[in-house]
């Protein structure tokens, strides 16, 4: 089989090629065998530097061209035009992670890719949320977003609090009240807030509930769910209490905060850790815990899918296999940081080792790799989680960063927008 | 572009668009030519001499020439207005009578449903507020800024070109980077519009949080990428108004302000008609600026600066309910043609009692 074959091109990843050239070509029936793959991406995978050049050195045959968005969401807004139009897309296309679900509606109009030498190649929850109900795998997962806190330790020391990593884990503690309960005693020393907004908080609380928004049917629950009305009530009584900066994230207001102090603490996945470094690189008390609140939690992470309506699908699975096999995806993290998803890539030690020294030397890829272990929940996120995600996040935002509504109105106004939902 | 005339015996016309047709009008008379005798040899110049039956129908040929070309020449812009314009005006339609998802197409009929949620939905007249109140906020300051600045570009200074090109420097600026620099500008906490309000001692303006503040912010960025091109269509206006009239007037004593509102603006109406019709369709469907208006581009928490496009873009693409996002893109379309039935309305009088002066 083809697949098999390409299968162990991409794991030994050796001067194998021409075999798999062959079959390719076979499959194909291109005149002269050359092939032109586009691969579509969004904000860095990692793969620019130099893994596609090796990828066509190793298959003569094949041109990869590659496209970034500058956002997974127009990344999501192509694809959907191109898998509603039936053509017109990349033969390869990245999906993030939260965008997952609702592509999975459409799994019929994706390769499916699942191949008994792949499995194990991922943690369980990462292949799960590329899963359909059929049990079709759609995507190859490429990086996952493993969460630590991330705090300024300057901060934490003015208001007479511990600021070595172990001893701020103890201090936040194991639970979400905890972590509240320590924000108490920061904001009540200082009166300064003690993290971004409730919205940010929001997304690690939620992303450790098994069906916060939609039952494994895809029915609704999420204005009837009293996890998440006791989530919500939570928040905004916390940031009544001054926690929250009530800074909305990605903004102006909510990058400069990092540089000045306007907040101690945000949550930090993998690729948060680069963000952080370019809104305050001038800032050298940033430092992250190995820790999180609730257990593990994981934001974020993407995956490589291969669209049905695609002219190359066998070449194009091909090259997803090889890009996201564990070696390569080493090779990504080196170049810009993104954290495997891969089992095998989270015990080579160019990941365990991995140190940062812009957080005070820590041990990144312990770190990350202890934090995606701990990740027990597998959230199911159905078909309408990102318009429920965007009506949660306005609702919250209405209260803790517009200051335009009281927590019920808000409230209500969410519940009508969720009950519009077809 | 109006009828070309083709240049005989040779293949091209001058415009790539008529050449087309010309290529085709002499391949009929060639073929022509070769059903009757070929007597007339290789060039088949109508000048030549002729058989009485061959004269009949070339004069036929010169008929239809008469009738049908103009239509020829001009069917390109309706063929393409048919197939990009209201092809699409009517799908629209029919698609917002239908239960559609933007990946799976078409579902099953669902009559005016998607009208009735969309009217009932408060979000919907949110955005038809905040659509009205930055197209009146950027529209009607734009429109007298634009004025005046045309006026003094108008009188007789130094380095006019420089001048005239430096106010349409802003519209080659593309909308993303306009939206960084006043992202900077109006930043709520960080903000040098704010920064100067706090040293000047007055409260931070919430520029993102309130309404009138948002439309004020957003009507700014529209202002400031549109108000050079403006100027230059009232600057040729102006221009073009006789320097007879100025010279009479100041014969007769009258000053710059009463020159500029006594021959200037009465002398331009046409061309401001213009400007107020195109600028009424453009703020309409106002999206760049407000949609880049915050990282989310959602409009706001509360719909504070959703537009109507915006909703439409939300409904279509976040929540891929084209049935519903194609209701309020024909609701739009209706309420942009009540308008310009308006403003045809108002600008036809304004324009007869102009002519009556």
């Amino acid at each position: 089989m083809v697949a098999a074959g390409v299968a162990t091109l991409a794991l030994a990843l050796t001067a194998c090629g021409s075999d798999s050239d062959d079959s390719a070509e076979g499959g194909s029936g291109d005149s002269g065998g050359k092939v032109t793959l586009t691969i579509s991406t969004f904000n860095e995978f990692g793969y620019d530097d130099g893994l596609l050049d090796e990828y066509m050195k190793q298959n003569p045959n094949i041109t990869v061209k590659h496209t970034k968005a500058d956002t997974s969401q127009a990344a999501g807004d192509a694809l959907r035009n191109a898998l509603g139009a039936g053509s017109g897309g990349s033969d390869v296309a990245a999906i993030e992670g939260d965008q997952m679900p609702e592509f999975l509606q459409y799994a019929d109009k994706f390769e499916d890719i699942s191949d008994p030498s792949l499995d194990g190649r991922w943690q369980d929850w990462k292949t799960a949320q590329a899963t359909d109900a059929k049990g079709r795998l759609i995507g190859y997962g490429t990086d996952i977003g493993p969460e630590g806190i991330c705090y300024r330790s300057d901060l934490l020391k003015e208001a007479g609090l511990p600021t070595d990593r172990e001893s701020v884990a103890k201090w936040m503690g194991s639970t979400w009240d905890d972590y509240f309960k320590a924000g108490e005693e920061y904001t009540k020393k200082t009166g300064k807030p003690f993290y971004d907004s409730a919205g940010t908080i929001r997304l690690g609380m939620e992303n450790q509930m098994q069906n916060a928004f939609e039952k494994d049917d895809g029915t609704i629950i999420a204005t009837e769910n009293p996890e998440v009305k006791d989530m919500y009530d939570q928040l905004l009584a916390e940031s009544a209490k001054g926690l929250s900066a009530g800074l909305s994230q990605w903004t102006q207001d909510w990058n400069e905060s990092f540089k000045t102090g306007g907040f101690a603490t945000t949550l930090c996945p993998g690729w948060m850790l680069g963000v952080v470094q370019g809104n305050a690189p001038d800032v050298k008390t940033w430092d992250i815990t190995n820790s999180f609140p609730g257990g593990g939690g994981n934001w974020g992470g993407s995956f490589l899918t291969v669209p049905s309506y695609g002219k190359h699908v066998k070449e194009a699975k091909a090259l997803a296999n090889w890009l996201t096999a564990p070696e390569q995806q080493i090779e990504a993290f080196k170049s810009k940081g993104t954290f495997p998803s891969q089992i095998e890539a989270l015990k080579d030690p160019a990941i365990t080792e991995a140190t940062n020294p812009y957080f005070n030397d820590a041990p990144i890829g312990q770190i990350l790799t202890d934090r995606a272990n701990a990740v027990t929940v597998k959230p199911f996120k159905g078909p309408h989680y990102q318009a429920i995600n965007d009506f949660l996040a306005d609702a919250l935002g209405r209260v803790d960063i517009d200051k335009v509504d009281d927590a019920d109105t808000s409230w209500n106004k969410f519940v009508t927008d969720v009950n519009g939902l077809k | 572009m109006g009828p070309v005339r083709c240049p005989h015996g040779t293949g091209t016309g001058p415009v790539p668009g008529a050449a087309s047709s010309c290529d085709l009008r002499e391949h009929t008379t060639a073929m022509a030519t070769t059903t009757s005798s070929r007597t007339a040899g290789s060039t088949p110049t109508p000048a030549k001499p002729r058989t009485p039956r061959r004269a009949g129908f070339s004069q036929r040929l010169g008929r239809w020439d008469l009738k049908l070309s103009p239509y020829l020449y001009i069917s390109p812009f309706f063929i393409l207005f048919l197939v990009t314009g209201l092809f699409p005006l009517f799908y629209t339609a029919w698609v917002s009578f239908h239960d559609w998802d933007t990946v799976m197409g078409q579902g099953e009929f669902v009559g005016l449903e998607n009208f009735q949620y969309v009217l009932t939905s408060a979000d919907f007249w949110k955005a038809v507020r905040n659509t009205f109140s930055i197209f009146l906020l950027s529209s009607i300051p734009q429109v007298i800024i634009a004025l005046v600045i045309a006026a003094m570009l108008d009188q007789n200074i130094r380095a006019k070109t420089f001048w005239r090109m430096g106010v349409l420097l802003p519209y080659i600026v593309t909308p993303v980077a306009v939206a960084l620099i006043f992202s900077n500008l109006f930043a709520d906490q960080s903000g040098i519009i704010n920064q100067w309000l706090g040293a000047l001692g007055f409260d931070p303006v919430r520029w993102h949080a309130e309404v009138i503040p948002s439309h004020l912010a957003i009507a700014t960025m529209v202002n400031f990428r549109w108000t050079g091109y403006t100027t230059l269509i009232l600057l040729a206006a102006m221009q073009a108004v006789s320097r007879e009239l100025y010279e009479a007037a100041v014969i007769d004593g009258a000053g710059r302000a009463r020159q500029f509102f006594s021959i200037t603006v009465p002398q331009i109406r046409p061309t401001m008609i213009f400007v107020v019709i195109t600028s009424t369709i453009g703020g309409l469907q106002i999206f760049d600026e407000p949609r880049l208006f915050d990282q989310a581009g959602n409009g706001g928490s509360d719909g504070q600066w959703q537009t109507l496009t915006m909703y439409l873009y939300r409904l279509g693409w976040s929540q891929s309910d084209f049935g519903r996002a194609s209701a309020v893109a024909w609701l739009l379309f209706v309420i942009i043609v009540i308008i310009g039935l308006i403003n045809l309305a108002v600008t036809r009088r304004i324009a007869t009692s102009g002519g009556k002066r």
